[in-house]
């Protein structure tokens, strides 16, 4: 949304594939998929089960080497790199994981500590580091639990702070909350928006819930049979969704917009709007007809938010005056709305 | 006829008792140690190699495996006697307590590394995925994260071959390797003094059942879940 911002790629995924097994039993997992995250946005990747979510993300810090294609971070390209060479690049991308992947044996405190040992931090800048982190993700008081002791929102906690340790680029998210209610999923949420705010960490992140991508996503791409089906900013592929399986997903969190049902039983004229920011909250049907004879009826709708955008999406029902409803439309179209008549 | 009579205690002398008790501790505690050292070792790279782990080589993990089997299905007692090569060649001798510690490593060694790749891959993937995300070398993944990840499990393995062992040293006394065994086949079998026998095999519990409270403990001690 931020148009002043510079956009430079942070991740640069080229023709990636990825075949498990050879011969007959061989299973494409992605097929040929480029993707380029820019840095500092949120970026989301949103498909069914089995469509290559994991395998995707799992090649951007090469715990899944590629077939083939080229996987660039920061400018590095680390399929070229050696066994120690990407052992230290890994330090700038941070992971978590959808079931939090904690040592069991040590405590919220070693489990921050551990990346921070890795990199062979002294002693004393270790223990001023895991304040800093456990004060980050509000965990100052089960500094000495063990994992097994906190619930699934503290874990992931620990997980964030784990991964934020040395002070990553990147941080890339497979499924991290959907181990979780969906109160503790929020809070999840917001605690990932405010990392990529205050510290300017991108995000990539996986998931196969619409919600997670629109409350935090600035970009998303929907993945199908190890392919990208569609791809762009969260807001137009919400409102505007061009694949069945993008539909589906839409359909997750709004009300299907299945029209034919309504163009068959109502008689006035049916138009579907769509409109985003500020405008939102202005009452721009009510003063386009105050001063006509045209009434109109909201059929289906949603007023919402879309991470910090406010938007609607609309059907209704206008009777009255051929002419004088032609009007009435244009004068919202000039308002800048989208206005497309279904019937 | 002898238990008609009642069981003779002043047969039993204690002096001796003493000594094979404390060569029954002495070969346990070394061939524990060296058990240990060696089972871990073995175990760790058995883990390794095996398929889809950090290592995965199929041919080295079938060829340790080979060898862990073949040491495994050979009874104990014949195994003795087939080492006693190697055995003089290690301590000098084959007999007493020091000849009797290589036969008792080789023999348990094996066990303990298979129950060492048991409980490494009770370790959750997932633990290594993050670790190896983070940047973790190998050597540290198998240092900081295995082995402490797995630690109830290696310390109930480890009671599981100590209790092995004793029963172990006791046989070992077949071939003059001394201790509470050899007392109670010299004396017990071989000369029919059951107290002797009685006192022996007592000892024997006694000494398994601290091990396994022992061992239980530092499990439950070391359990995070
Ligand atoms: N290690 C593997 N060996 C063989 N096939 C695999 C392996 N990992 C994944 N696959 C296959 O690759 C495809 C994509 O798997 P992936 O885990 O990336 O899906 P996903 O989108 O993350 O699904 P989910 O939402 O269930 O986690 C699946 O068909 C899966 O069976
Ligand atoms: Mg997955």
């Amino acid at each position: 949304m931020d148009v002043c911002k510079e956009v430079i790629a942070l991740i640069e995924l080229t023709d990636i594939s990825k075949s498990y097994g050879t011969g007959a039993g061989a299973v494409e997992a992605i097929k040929h998929i480029s993707l380029s995250i820019n840095k500092g946005e949120i970026f989301g990747i949103i498909g069914h089960s089995g469509a290559g979510k994991s395998t995707l993300l799992r090649c951007v810090n090469l715990l899944e080497r590629p077939t083939t294609g080229s996987v660039k971070v920061g400018d590095v390209e680390l399929t070229q790199l050696s066994t120690t060479q990407l052992q230290r690049e890994r330090r700038r991308i941070g992971m978590i994981f959808q079931h939090f992947n904690l040592l069991s044996m040590a405590t919220v405190r070693d489990n921050i500590a551990f990346p921070l040992e890795l990199a062979k931090l002294p002693k004393s800048a270790i223990k001023q580091r895991v304040d800093e982190l456990l004060q980050l993700v509000g965990l100052e008081q089960h500094a000495g639990k063990y994992p097994a002791q906190l619930s699934g929102g503290q874990k992931q906690r620990v997980g964030i702070a784990r991964a934020l340790a040395n002070n990553p680029d990147v941080l890339l998210c497979d499924e991290a909350t959907s181990a979780l209610d969906p109160q503790t999923t929020n809070a999840i949420l917001s605690l990932l928006m405010d990392i990529n705010d205050k510290l300017g960490i991108t995000i990539l992140l996986i998931t196969h819930e619409m919600h997670v991508i629109r409350s935090i996503c600035d970009r998303v791409a929907v993945i199908d049979g190890g392919k990208i089906v569609e791809m762009g900013d969260v807001l137009d592929v919400f409102l505007k969704p061009q694949h069945s399986i993008t539909m589906d997903f839409v359909s997750q969190i709004a009300d299907s917009f299945d029209p034919r049902e309504l163009i068959n039983t109502r008689s006035g004229r049916l138009v579907k709007m769509n409109y985003v920011g500020e405008i939102t909250y202005e009452p721009l049907l009510f003063n386009a007809v105050k001063s006509t004879t045209v009434q109109f009826t909201i059929l289906q709708g949603t007023v919402s938010r879309m991470k910090n955008t406010p938007y609607g999406q609309l059907v209704i029902e206008f009777i009255g005056d051929n002419g004088e409803i032609d009007n009435v439309l244009n004068d919202l179209r000039a308002k800048g709305l989208e206005v497309g008549e279904l019937k | 006829m002898m238990l008609k009579q009642g069981i003779d205690w002043s047969d039993v002398r204690w002096e001796e008792v003493w000594k094979a008790s404390k060569d029954t501790l002495t070969m346990l505690g070394a061939s524990l140690l060296f058990t240990i050292i060696l089972g871990l070792l073995l175990g760790v790279v058995l883990f390794l190699t095996s398929r889809r782990q950090l290592l995965d080589q199929p041919v080295v993990y079938w060829l340790l495996s080979l060898v862990v089997n073949i040491l495994r299905s050979v009874p104990f007692v014949i195994l003795m006697i087939m080492i006693m090569p190697v055995t003089k060649a290690l301590t000098g001798t084959t007999l007493g307590v020091q000849g009797s510690i290589p036969p008792l490593v080789v023999a348990a060694a094996p066990f303990f590394a298979r129950l060492v790749e048991t409980s490494l891959r009770e370790v959750d993937r997932g633990v290594i995925e993050a670790a190896q995300a983070m940047g973790a070398s190998r050597w540290e993944i198998v240092r900081r994260v295995l082995l402490l990840e797995a630690r109830p499990g290696l310390l109930a393995g480890i009671t599981i071959t100590a209790v092995t062992l004793v029963s172990y040293t006791a046989m070992s006394g077949v071939i003059g390797g001394g201790g509470l065994g050899d007392l109670a086949l010299r004396y017990g079998y071989q000369r029919f003094q059951t107290s002797v026998m009685i006192v022996t095999v007592g000892l024997l519990i006694v000494l398994v059942q601290i091990l396994q409270m022992a061992g239980d403990l530092m499990v439950r001690r070391f359990s995070r879940k």
